[in-house]
């Protein structure tokens, strides 16, 4: 740190190197139209995707399609499987973070949509995860399913042969 | 060379206390579809994009990405955001016009007010070291300002009833508008003080809102739009941060704003100030030598809706549709960001005939 010149009236005093300001505000988020139907069917043990006027089905749907920049409303359900096209191996502990490193957290491209979903991959050494890798959902109990995507626990490897991905994190192909 | 940039569109979605049912993707997507339609322009036809919105309100990081989605910016378009008011998003929008090598631009804002605390969410703008922690509403520091006025002999609780009473009647034509009433001033002195010299009626009510403009350049413009409003002067000043290092009482920098986009060179028909609370509205007409001007905020201003990060573009429109439609010849159009006028746009909008 550079040195700092001290007026002589604070000749002796401690200096200030820093302050803490603590901040705190809550906020009413309202997830909209399209993640309202979204999270309902994961309440509901369901994956709902959103098919656009243009044919592409998102999961889960923000509302937009960012082709046409209209609403998507067709609602598709979708299974509960499928390839994972890009994941991290995350090694380094962060404040809130709730998981014991090192994990996996991975894209997951459903079948039969075109935008990946992002999830952690578990039940699998991180060594072995690996792009193309067949994964299928792990629900929570039934008794335990409420509106967001800790209903999903985790992706695990179904046993299927892998896939090839051309494109690592390639779901939506334009 | 400046090369000469109109409003060609505009259009907002009608300001309302608090939009709980669709999030801000949905909510702007009408917006967007709209101006488009007024400019007969598609996303392909524009050559730039730019926003401005705040994750504060949102409460959530990099929220403007995700809304982006609304525009189509698939295949990529050329686009930028502001952390402003959409009035700033205009001005990037015109500076990148400047440049000659496109001839369109889109301009969109929007804010949620209601999902978080708002006059706690904007203390968050403040000097981070010696005036945040303290937590200063909006409120609170507006009514400072108005204390200083009223102290400094150059207004009265009765002027602001005045402006109050006003904005409200005029909002009554304005079907956008979230709050009109037609109340007199007498009346509104009645009411006790919320946070002393202010009344609730001198301050804005907490609104969520969009709006969207189309600029267009040159014979683009021209082809476009039979009456665009052109766009004659445009400047942005700001003032320091902290809030003892300003008379507040003055606008310093809504008057240099005002001189260099030309305000006083000619007369004008209309004005649209971003004035909050109502004891600003006197400082800015003082500052932009509209003192006793009688058209100002026929839309009843941001007293009648105060979307955070919208009303100030929400202005420029308001000012750029009167042209269009051929009720005015020239009018100014006023933008504010920032504690009590900290930072302040100033546009001169004209029609040719």
């Amino acid at each position: 740190m550079a040195e700092i010149q001290i007026p002589a009236v604070l000749e002796g005093k401690e200096l200030v190197r820093s302050v803490r300001t603590p901040a705190r505000m809550e906020f009413l988020y309202t997830a909209g139209v399209a993640t309202t139907r979204f999270l309902t069917g994961i309440s509901e043990g369901k994956i709902l995707g959103e098919r656009a006027p243009g044919g592409k089905v998102y999961v889960p749907s923000r509302g937009a399609d960012p082709q046409l920049g209209v609403p998507t409303t067709e609602p598709v359900e979708l299974p509960h499987v499928g390839t994972l096209v890009s994941f991290c191996v995350v090694n380094v502990a962060f404040y809130g973070q709730g998981m014991e490193i090192p994990y996996t957290s991975g894209l997951i491209l459903l079948d039969g949509s075109d935008l990946p979903l992002m999830h952690l991959i578990q039940e699998c050494p991180v060594d072995d995860v690996r792009i193309g890798m067949r994964v299928e959902a792990v629900w929570v109990e039934a008794h335990e399913l409420a509106p967001n995507l800790e209903s999903i626990r985790y992706f695990r490897p179904n046993g299927e042969p892998d896939v090839v991905v051309t494109q690592p994190g390639a779901g939506v192909t334009w | 060379m400046v090369i000469d940039v109109a409003v060609i569109a505009f259009a907002q979605m009608p300001n309302v206390r608090a939009e709980t049912v669709r999030n801000e993707v949905e909510m702007l997507m009408p917006v967007i579809a709209d101006v488009r339609a007024k400019a007969g322009l598609t996303q392909a036809d524009i050559g730039f994009t730019c926003s401005g919105s705040t994750d504060y309100l949102s409460g959530q990081a990099f929220s403007f990405v995700s809304t982006l989605d609304g525009v189509a910016p698939w295949p990529p378009i050329q686009e930028s955001h502001v952390e402003m008011d959409g009035a700033w998003a205009l001005y990037e929008a015109w500076v990148k016009l400047q440049l000659g090598d496109v001839e369109t631009a889109l301009v969109y804002c929007y804010g949620k007010s209601a999902p978080g605390p708002l006059h706690e969410v904007l203390s968050r703008q403040l000097d981070p070291y010696h005036v945040a922690p303290l937590w200063p509403d909006a409120i609170s520091l507006a009514a400072l300002q108005a204390r200083m006025l009223i102290e400094a002999g150059k207004a009265t609780e009765a002027d602001f009833a005045e402006v109050a009473s006003r904005s409200r009647r005029n909002a009554l034509t304005n079907p956008n508008a979230q709050l009109a009433w037609d109340t007199a001033a007498a009346d509104l002195l009645a009411e006790p003080c919320l946070v002393d010299p202010l009344r609730r009626s001198d301050c804005p009510p907490i609104t969520d809102g969009a709006c969207a403009v189309i600029l267009a350049s040159g014979d683009r413009a021209r082809a476009l739009r039979q009456r665009p409003a052109w766009i004659r002067g445009i400047d942005h000043r700001i003032e320091p941060m902290a809030l003892g290092l300003r008379d507040l009482t003055v606008s310093l920098s809504t008057r240099t704003a005002a001189e260099r986009a030309g305000v006083g060179n000619a007369p004008v028909d209309v004005a649209e100030l971003h004035a909050p609370f109502a004891p600003q509205e006197l400082i800015l007409r003082e500052s932009l030598g509209l003192a006793d001007h009688a058209n100002v905020n026929p839309s009843g201003g941001p007293l009648a809706a105060n979307p955070v990060m919208v009303a100030g573009l929400t202005r420029i429109g308001e000012v750029a549709q009167r042209i269009m439609d051929g009720t005015a010849t020239r009018g100014v159009a006023h933008a504010t960001s920032g504690p009590c006028l900290q930072q302040n746009l100033v546009a001169v909008l004209e029609g040719e005939d």
